[in-house]
């Protein structure tokens, strides 16, 4: 089967710096993949490498089983709403709704007029005089006209109001019941993508920290909580994701698909938000370390 | 949907049909929502709605026609429902006695959790 999107050491530099590295995914297609890590993680620039809008500077990418942007069919197969759910300010909604028809071979009009009669907006309304949250179902109704097989979203709730939110994110889940439409959007709100996504990739300082679907993440990942210890006795199978010791007490999340049998450890369960959380700190925390031992170099 | 309850979202809509079904607030041959009707009100995926009725399908509680929609096709023990009334009657009177005592919400309800997990699990005739 095709993979929704297919990494393999894909990296990217901007100068000097690498904005994403040693990036390796298999997203396979039917899900709805959220993509969460702090700001500057690299979420959107490998949303863009999705959509060909930049090339890899190394590895390869590859989305429903082909090179990003090679040709206008494939682009025709991924509907894409950039950060801040851009519009043209000065056009009018029918406007927008013509270009779509006239660009996207796949148009459906009939689907695009009835989600603008559902939203009891005016299709002779400038863009511009929408509200942050009609203007992402905008941007939200041109993707999903051209009945893509892939829709990928950057940021598409973050300046929503709550409101705003829950309407674009039921509008987007009423989509895929509808449709077989793989989804692959960003955000830094957890407790969102919690409800929405089936699928989670974790991207911290510029590299995949974790990724899979969250029923078997939050099954593969424990906390365990003991009187204070070195780490050597704990399960060669167990990845140690992160540690904090008090006086006399060490808290570990641990990767591993093996139960924690030791009497010692109280063992939790985590939440997602937890879990999410402990791989950016860890992540954090190791950048800290390199930019000590450079003697503060940055 | 609660997400902070630590119950999958999934669990808590099979908790819900079923504690809808014991108290008599859907009964067989009631439908169930489309999973686009639910998706498109409380916004979560429809994977999960699609497993939480598949787990109630698997039950017995309900079953699928297909293009039709979901129904309720059994429910538990029917003869409860009678019972139920002055049951909740009775509990209205305890909790009536315990605000009188000056108990709060949180220790009417600790009591009463702590009482319910500690008596005994069957019935001695």
């Amino acid at each position: 089967m095709t993979s929704a999107l297919h990494a393999t050491d894909l990296g990217k530099r901007y100068g000097r710096k690498w904005a994403l590295s040693n990036c390796t995914l298999d997203i396979p297609t039917g899900h709805v993949v959220g993509l969460v890590g702090p700001n500057g993680a690299g979420k959107t620039t490998l949303l863009h490498l999705a959509v060909g809008l930049l090339t890899p500077d190394s590895g390869t990418i590859n989305v429903l089983g082909e090179v990003p942007a090679t040709s206008a069919e494939q682009l025709g197969h991924i509907g894409f709403v950039a950060q801040n759910t851009p519009v043209y300010e000065h056009l009018s909604i029918e406007t927008h709704l013509a270009m779509g028809a006239a660009l996207n071979p796949s148009w459906d009009a009939q689907l695009a007029r009835r989600r603008m009669h559902d939203l009891a907006l005016d299709p002779s309304q400038h863009a511009g005089d929408l509200s942050g949250g009609q203007r992402a179902q905008l941007a939200l109704t041109l993707a999903i006209a051209k009945r893509p097989s892939l829709l990928l979203l950057d940021e598409p709730v973050a300046a929503l109001d709550p409101l705003a939110r829950r309407e674009f994110l039921a509008t987007l889940m009423e989509v895929v019941a509808d449709n077989e439409v793989s989804v692959i959007l960003s955000s830094h709100l957890v407790a969102d993508l919690e409800r929405v996504c089936d699928y989670l990739v974790v991207l911290a300082a510029a590299r995949v920290q974790a990724n899979g679907e969250i029923e078997d993440l939050l099954a593969s990942h424990h906390r365990l909580v003991g009187t204070r210890r070195d780490l050597d006795s704990l399960p060669t199978s167990a990845h140690v994701v992160e540690v904090s010791h008090t006086e006399r007490q060490t808290t570990v999340v641990v990767a591993s698909d093996d139960p924690i049998l030791d009497p010692t450890w109280s063992v939790e369960p985590l939440t997602l938000e937890d879990l999410v959380l402990a791989y950016m700190s860890q992540a954090e925390e190791q950048r800290r370390e390199l930019v000590r031992t450079k003697g503060g170099a940055s | 949907m609660n997400a902070s309850s630590g119950v999958s979202p999934y669990q808590q809509i099979v908790q819900q049909v079923k504690s809808a079904l014991r108290l008599g607030r859907l009964r067989v041959g009631d439908q169930l929502p489309t999973v686009k009707e639910v998706v498109g009100k409380i916004a979560i995926n429809p994977n999960t709605v699609l497993k939480a009725y598949r787990e109630l399908e698997h039950d017995g509680l309900v079953a699928a026609r297909p293009g039709i929609g979901t129904f309720i096709v059994n429910s538990f023990d029917d003869t409860t429902y009678a019972a139920q009334r002055t049951l909740r009657r009775s509990l209205e009177v305890w909790i009536e006695k315990a605000r009188r005592a000056g108990l709060d919400d949180e220790s009417i309800e600790a009591l009463f959790v702590d009482t319910f997990l500690f008596a005994p699990k069957e019935v001695v005739v």
